[in-house]
């Protein structure tokens, strides 16, 4: 059965993929749709939804045209999501690789220095660097992936603690292959899955933190994303619900996607499991 | 519909409420209302920030009091005299007054805490006491303030907030900061501090002994301490709270909470302050160093807009550096209205590259920051390049008084006089590195500096009004900072709350004449 098929017989899959999808297209026809910077003030404020040729989703409460910040916002919660979590995994994959091949006070070592990442609660940290860092993409980007690494190491030293005896393993160092090779080109491929599985979550953990530090207003304010919107919106709730509930929905959407796909690929990677459907 | 029945109870109600309108002042309730945030202190001239004037003014007075047009009325000082040389300030005190311990107040005190308690600790009254050459008790109840030059705002610095009359019994000789009675304030007010429970409420009750016949009317009032915006707007909907003073909450929830039944709002009651709204523009360096740029962001900004949509259209788009609500306001000036094409004319002029600069917004809640975005909104459509630096209190403070910024949102208040409000922005020897309040903008201009100053001493306020037209005319023009908008800071109470605000300070004092129809 090829890659896709597995993939596909999760019905749940299937539709978090095509929902991704849409999004995806969004934030790339959200510069053709909307040319105009989505900050312009473009008609009277708080038109509800529909109420106006031009305005599917109103504006807001200074007259912001709301369709395009919410696709515009897609473009920046994604470009969040992907960056933060590539960095994540820059820093989290070498260190559990390192802690779970070598073991010992290298291990020790590194997962000491991990768990002190971890005692601190993710959200709070993130406030601080943000604050610390002054808000912008760049530190809010840094921030999530600073708070999202632990995880992807500690599974990463799992991974290789269990391949590291494996016959295969001894096999490459009786051949003298060098420790680094041995674990990029013999372990790390074998490890692969579980870390792609994570990466999709955590891609949609990442765009919640940013939208909920956008809502704290430590979001870049140079930025329209959809945690901004929400957060602008929040004052207004009682007098213009849509403010809110367009990129709440939009949120809720590309997050559920998200753990539909990866829960999808955790099928399609996992060959015990499908089997057993 | 109505029923005949409910006609006529709602004709006898309003018969009744018409009554009592025209009728007398009734006695006794308790006022429920706001103090946001929670102030640092009480006692007014050690502490200046604007919840302890709003709490501590119902506590303490000053010699004088001022009408919403602010002119001086009768306080502590029941009449009092200029010389014909504007030198000499002769004020006769009130002789039934005492403090809220039972000691009587005196000429000593108007001297101890004008020459001593002030000059020692309040900033703002020293500004104004360094053109008094000397006070002096001419007998019991009796003052004479001598002045060095005339000064022309002198008569309106009595104010409660700014001057401060503190009882000589309990301060003198003491450490000021560290002094007992600073936790238990005592005043000659209309009410009396009687309890603070940090982080809930501020309750102030009757001064019996007042020396105002029949006043206050009111039993108490309770100052609530609610550090979230929408749960302030809540407790004034359910009733909790019957009076939020102004700047209390977002001016999102203004137009709802207005229209609810039995609200009444008043824009009045801020005229001493008349807080304006400055966009700072660093005169020093950068784009913003040239007069053509700043006249371009003047044309760029569409005020009545940011009127309208952030402020509900209360307030006054002001024509220059002047407000409506300042004295010797020159209004022959051509208005900066709104022209993006003027703008961009500007910007051709000068050959501006397209330099990046950075916008700082005050970190004052929701309406500041949306107000960045539209002012930098509208600065990108003339062509400026301009991003927002987000930022907290300190950071603002310290990027302000270390000049590290371009463009950036303040609001100052005017005292009613620009030799106290306004001259502080422009004059150059008010140029003092680590102060967001002084002349941050960098401005130096000679001219300026002699008109400003020449017209602070001059007398009688004929020649004032000569020399502050001309210095309008050279500020108009060279834009040391943006003018924005005066705010228009309402007052919400339940309408059954009666004669609130009958000064210029608002609740600041206002309690005093308060009343609940009932």
């Amino acid at each position: 059965m090829s890659f896709f098929a597995r993939f596909a017989q999760n019905r749940g899959a299937l539709i978090g993929l095509i929902i991704l999808l849409l999004i995806i297209v969004m934030a790339i026809l959200a510069p053709l749709l909307f040319p105009e910077s989505p900050w312009r003030m473009v008609q009277r404020p708080f038109l509800p939804p529909l109420s106006q040729e031009g305005f599917l989703l109103g504006t807001d409460t200074m007259g912001r045209n709301v369709a395009a910040g919410l696709m515009h916002g897609a473009w920046v919660s994604l470009l969040i999501g992907l960056v933060s979590t590539s960095v994540a995994l820059l820093i989290g994959v070498p260190l559990g690789a390192i802690a779970g091949y070598y073991g010992g006070l290298v291990d020790d070592f590194l997962m000491r220095f991990t768990e002190f990442f971890q005692t601190i609660p993710n959200f709070a940290l993130a406030i601080v660097l943000v604050a610390i860092m002054q808000p912008s993409i760049t530190s809010i980007v840094l921030a999530i992936a600073l708070v999202s690494w632990p995880p992807v190491a500690r599974l990463v030293r799992a991974e290789f603690m269990s391949l590291r005896h494996r016959e295969y393993v001894e096999a490459a160092r009786l051949v003298g292959q060098t420790n680094s090779t041995i674990i990029l080109r013999q372990i790390l491929p074998n490890t692969l899955s579980p870390i792609i599985v994570l990466a999709s979550l955590m891609v949609a953990t990442a765009i919640l933190l940013e939208s909920a530090l956008s809502f704290l207003g430590l979001g870049d304010p140079n930025v329209m994303s959809w945690g901004y919107m929400i957060g602008a919106a929040r004052t207004v709730i009682r007098q213009a619900w849509w403010l809110s509930f367009f990129p709440g929905v939009a949120i809720l959407l590309t997050v559920l996607a998200l753990n539909l796909v990866g829960e999808g690929l955790d099928d399609a990677l996992n060959p015990k499991l499908s089997r057993e459907r | 519909m109505k029923t005949p029945l409910a006609l006529a109870i709602s004709a006898a109600a309003f018969a009744f409420s018409s009554a009592a309108l025209a009728g007398d002042p009734q006695s006794g309730g308790t006022v429920n209302t706001i103090v946001q945030p929670e102030p640092p202190g009480l006692v007014l001239g050690m502490v200046q920030n604007a919840p302890t004037r709003t709490v501590a003014g119902n506590i303490y007075e000053g010699l004088l009091r001022y009408t919403t047009d602010l002119e001086p009325m009768p306080q502590l000082a029941k009449s009092w005299e200029v010389s014909d040389d504007g030198r000499t300030y002769t004020f006769h005190l009130r002789e039934d007054v005492t403090w809220h311990d039972g000691e009587p107040f005196t000429a000593d005190d108007v001297v101890f805490s004008a020459d001593v308690f002030h000059r020692e600790l309040n900033p703002s009254a020293r500004a104004v006491l360094q053109h008094v050459e000397n006070i002096e008790a001419t007998d019991d109840y009796t003052v004479v303030f001598t002045l060095n030059k005339p000064f022309g705002p002198f008569l309106i610095s009595f104010e409660a907030g700014t001057f401060t009359m503190v009882p000589e019994h309990l301060y003198a000789g003491t450490d000021f900061r560290n002094n007992e009675h600073n936790d238990h304030p005592i005043g000659t007010g209309p009410f009396k501090f009687a309890n603070w429970e940090r982080g809930t409420v501020i309750e102030l009750v009757k001064n019996d002994d007042y020396y105002e016949d029949g006043l206050p009317y009111l039993d108490g009032v309770n100052w609530h301490i609610i550090p979230d915006g929408g749960s302030r707007a809540v407790a004034f909907e359910n009733g909790t709270i019957d009076v939020l003073p102004s700047g209390t909450v977002e001016n999102f929830d203004i137009p709802r909470l207005s229209a609810m039944d039995n609200v009444c709002m008043t824009e009045e009651g801020h005229e001493y302050f008349s807080p304006f709204a400055m966009l700072w523009m660093n005169n020093r360096e950068g784009p913003t160093a040239d007069k053509r740029f700043r006249q371009a962001v003047m044309y760029a900004m569409d005020r009545e807009f940011a009127k309208d949509v952030l402020w509900n259209g209360l307030g006054n788009v002001p024509l220059s550096a002047f407000g409506s609500n300042a004295r010797f306001q020159n209004d022959d000036l051509e208005p900066y209205d709104y022209n993006p094409d003027r703008a961009r004319e500007l910007l051709a002029e000068m050959d501006y590259d397209g330099e990046e600069i950075t916008i700082l917004p005050l970190p004052y809640g929701e309406t500041w920051t949306r107000w960045a975005e539209a002012v930098q909104q509208n600065l990108r459509e003339v062509g400026i390049n301009v991003e927002t630096q987000a930022s907290d209190v300190g950071g603002w403070n310290q990027r302000l008084g270390d000049w590290d910024y371009d463009l950036a949102f303040t609001y100052l208040f005017q005292y009613g006089d620009p030799a106290l409000g306004i001259s502080r922005t422009y004059l150059s020897d008010n140029i003092a590195k680590g102060s967001p309040w002084n002349n941050v903008e960098g401005y130096e201009n000679e001219r300026v500096d002699e008109l400003f100053n020449a017209a602070a001493t001059a007398f009688p306020d004929e020649k004032r009004e000569a020399l502050y037209h001309e210095v309008q005319e050279i500020l108009h023009e060279d834009v040391p900072v943006g003018w924005l908008m005066e705010l228009g800071f309402p007052t919400l109470y339940r309408c059954n709350v009666q004669d609130l605000v009958t000064s210029g300070v608002g609740v600041n004092d206002g309690f005093k004449d308060a009343w609940l129809e009932r």
